[in-house]
């Protein structure tokens, strides 16, 4: 069983799990303590000392199931001749069986509703069961869990946000949380029965990917960009920061004076001071949503939801044709589906046309916010530079630069479209401190790491004395 | 009580047990974690959204295992100087001044720290006599075990936690002028955060991990019945129903349970037997702490509570608002 757990650890490790030797260890001595032979007990055990936080427990619920009940599937697929599996003693349903069995499809998608809204976890996968029957076409599946999955859902009239199908519109909309405990049950049954079927288990899903193009969406790809972000961060707080009017105001530490001060008597001659920590930056974001991007933007949003994991001062616009500030926001919510819904419904950022208008955002930064800007402030553009034909007002631009310490721009095209078409990248190029093509995580990171060492790649032509201060 | 102090439980339901008798009531995970914490001695983090009973849990940890509870409250600029220790210099000068008139101590005190004279007045300035114990000092130092509360450690920064690491882990605190202290007891350590911002991962790691959510509808029910016991049955399922109900609804700050509790000790005094349209918007301020959520509950749950206690009939409660 030692084996076993090793054996899982590092299942959990290529999920992208961090577990480290120290906590296989733990697992071990909890293990010691606990009885195995109570599953509940055996598996919270094992996760509070893997999974440290919602999102590697999630991870951690899969791949328990998947590991464990592999054994278990490959038991019961050697026992049974294929027939379906009812025998499973664990499980019980408070709604009886007979009841459920003679519903129609119309009541079926009623009594999932309702299971969903009072959440009866055992009733759900009763019910998850009896959809794959109704919708499923009696068995015969495409192969493909995902597809399954997806007819099942239309059939019972679920969409993923909740509300159904042709619905009035007093009617509540479903709990998302629970909507998705639904769909695992569903996903779990359907596999059960794909390898009941096949008689094989499937291999082993890697449920991330480190290097796709773009992380759409899952929380595996967020923890990606949250730990490219959270390298960001302290590299960002220790650098570039002027030293200016460093004379003024210092602490004194009166711990090391006292100790200094014992070879005169305890008399304070020589006073030592506080070493200077580097201020926090202040840190403006302005994201571009606009459908132009809109491939990118998941990706952005991402970013800003990690950036501000990290950055106690930092604020975060979103632009269109205007420009609108949700560090509100990102402050009340913290489940990243909630922030991208509530941005685009509460936004107000598309006004006529719908198409973005970098001119008018800038002109309309500078009015509002500009006057916050400071030595300390850093000013991060995510977007195309794709302005449709309107005027750039890069000299607009460049006075939001000039009253900023430093400002990046990243782009979500490649490099080698940057000025075709209605991208004027260039007008903007020349006020940045760095210009980079960011379309992948490690684009991320390696704009990190420039940054983090000192040196811009495309430095802009100005000698330091021409910058204003203030 | 005394005598729990020494014995470690032997399984995670007698810690439940315990817990229960300290008026908590521990769902399954919570237990076995607790239970855990003891017998490995590790910190336990616990994560979840505010009033779930996240400091709750450590309380009635202090109280079913007898230990005194030495809570730090952490808040952003929290430093060494207020979780850890302190020097008292004050009473320092007056020891150096003191030995320096006396004479002896002239000489002594003229000599660099670290001198292999057998110094008297500097050795003795740095000693626990002139050390202000601050809350995790106080933890360590204790003779007795205690149970330590780290309370939103989330909010502090990240310095902190890597200042932390060392008693997590060791439970020891290195003092330059003193040297180590060592924990001669094993305090239980409970850290939460309301998850406002991610944790290193090498707090993590030495920590046990718990996620506390909301409770499931017939635990609440008990918790309710537990710390407001007159209330009746029917009244706290029904209350724990349109609790569950806000919850739902897309709120600024979801009632807690505490708050839960709150509102059943109030609906036992206002002698209400059923949460109806009036009851509920009379008392709506006890579970609802923003102007927002307000019209928001007002808007969605009482057309909800009017349409269930009519009965499908027609209403003729016109749509009153409520006025907060």
């Amino acid at each position: 069983m030692g084996e076993q757990l090793l054996a899982f650890c590092e299942e959990l490790r290529r999920e992208g799990s961090a577990v480290g030797t120290s906590e296989i260890q733990d697992a071990f001595r909890a293990l010691e303590i606990v009885p195995w032979t109570n599953p509940v007990d055996f598996k919270e055990a094992l996760a509070t000392t893997v999974a440290k936080s919602p999102r590697d427990r999630e991870v951690f619920d899969l791949v328990f199931d998947r590991f464990f009940f592999r054994a278990a599937e490959q038991a019961a697929l050697d026992n049974s001749d294929g027939s379906e599996s009812e025998t499973d003693p664990t499980r019980s349903s408070q709604i009886s069986k007979e009841a459920l069995y003679s519903l129609d499809s119309e009541q079926l998608a009623q009594a999932v509703r309702e299971a969903i809204e009072t959440g009866d976890e055992s009733a759900m996968n009763e019910l998850a069961r009896l959809a794959i029957e109704a919708f499923g076409h009696h068995g015969e599946s495409s192969g493909v869990v995902g597809v399954d999955l997806q007819r099942i859902r239309r059939g019972l009239g679920l969409r993923p946000d909740g509300k159904g199908e042709g619905e009035d519109e007093g009617r509540q909309p479903l709990d998302r949380d629970r909507m998705a405990r639904f769909e695992r049950q569903l996903r779990r049954e359907l596999q059960r029965r794909q390898i009941a079927r096949q008689g094989t288990l499937p291999p082993a899903r890697p449920l991330s990917g480190l290097n796709r193009a773009l992380p759409m969406r899952g929380a595996q790809d967020l923890a990606e960009v949250h730990k490219a972000v959270a390298q960001m961060k302290r590299r960002l707080a220790t650098i570039g920061h002027d030293p200016r009017g460093a004379k003024k105001a210092r602490t004194v530490d009166i711990r090391k004076t006292m100790r200094s001060s014992l070879e005169t008597g305890g008399v304070p001659l020589n006073l030592s001071y506080r070493p200077r920590r580097p201020r926090k930056p202040e840190i403006y974001v302005l994201c571009d949503v606009s459908t132009s991007v809109s491939s990118a933007s998941t990706f952005f949003l991402s970013v800003l939801h990690a950036l501000h994991d990290s950055f106690r001062k930092l604020r975060s616009f979103v632009f269109i044709e205007r420009i609108s500030e949700v560090t509100g926001i990102f402050e009340d919510e913290r489940d990243f589906a909630a922030i991208s819904e509530r941005i685009t419904s509460e936004g107000g950022v598309a006004d006529i046309s719908g198409y973005t208008d970098y001119g008018r955002v800038w002109r309309e930064f500078l009015d509002d916010v500009s006057s916050d800007l400071g030595p300390r402030s850093t000013v991060i553009v995510l977007g195309d530079a794709r302005t449709n034909g309107r005027p750039p007002a890069a000299e607009a631009f460049a006075k939001v630069t000039e009253r900023a310490n430093r400002t990046f721009w990243l782009n979500p095209e490649p490099a080698l479209y940057w000025n075709y078409g209605d991208s004027v990248m260039n007008a903007y190029i020349p006020y940045c401190d760095g210009v980079f093509e960011c379309w992948q995580t490690e684009h991320l990171e390696r704009f990190v790491d420039i940054v983090a060492a000192g040196r811009p790649t495309l430095e802009r032509p100005r000698t330091p004395t021409t910058r204003h201060r203030y | 009580m005394a005598d729990s102090v020494a014995a470690p439980p032997t399984s995670p339901a007698e810690v439940g047990d315990a817990l229960r008798e300290a008026a908590y009531l521990a769902d399954e995970s919570t237990a076995l974690i607790a239970f855990l914490a003891q017998r490995l001695g590790k910190p336990v983090l616990v994560e979840g959204p505010a009033g779930v009973g996240k400091t709750e849990l450590a309380k009635a940890l202090s109280r079913a295992t007898g230990r005194e509870l030495v809570r730090l409250q952490c808040y952003e600029g929290l430093d060494e100087a207020k979780a850890l220790y302190e020097w008292n210099y004050r009473k320092q000068l007056l020891q150096i001044q003191a030995t320096a008139s006396s004479g002896g101590g002239a000489d002594a005190l003229a000599e660099p720290v670290g001198a292999d004279t057998p110094d008297t007045a500097l050795g003795g300035i740095f000693t626990e006599e002139f050390l202000l114990e601050r809350p995790l000092m106080r933890a360590i130092a204790n003779p007795d075990p205690v149970v330590l509360l780290i309370d939103e450690i989330d909010k502090t920064d990240q310095e902190f936690e890597a200042m932390l690491l060392e008693l997590l882990s060791d439970f020891q605190i290195t003092i330059p002028e003193m040297g180590r202290i060592e924990a001669t007891t094993h305090p239980i350590v409970l850290l939460t955060s309301n998850n406002s911002r991610e944790l290193t991962e090498a707090l993590k790691r030495r920590c046990l991990y718990l996620w506390l959510d909301y409770p499931s509808a017939e635990r609440e029910i008990e918790i309710v019945r537990l710390h407001a016991p007159e209330i009746d049955k029917a009244l706290a399922t029904r209350l724990v129903e349109v609790i569950d109900m806000v919850r739902d609804l897309d709120l600024k700050k979801a009632p807690s349970i505490a708050e839960s509790i709150d509102w059943a000790r109030t609906l036992v005094l206002m002698g209400a037997d059923d949460i109806d349209e009036k009851v509920f918007r009379d008392s709506l301020s006890i579970i609802i702490k923003h102007r927002t959520d307000l019209d928001l509950v007002a808007d969605k749950v009482l057309p909800r509570l009017r349409r269930e206690r009519s009965g499908g009939g027609g209403n003729g409660a016109g749509p009153s608002q409520n006025g907060g």
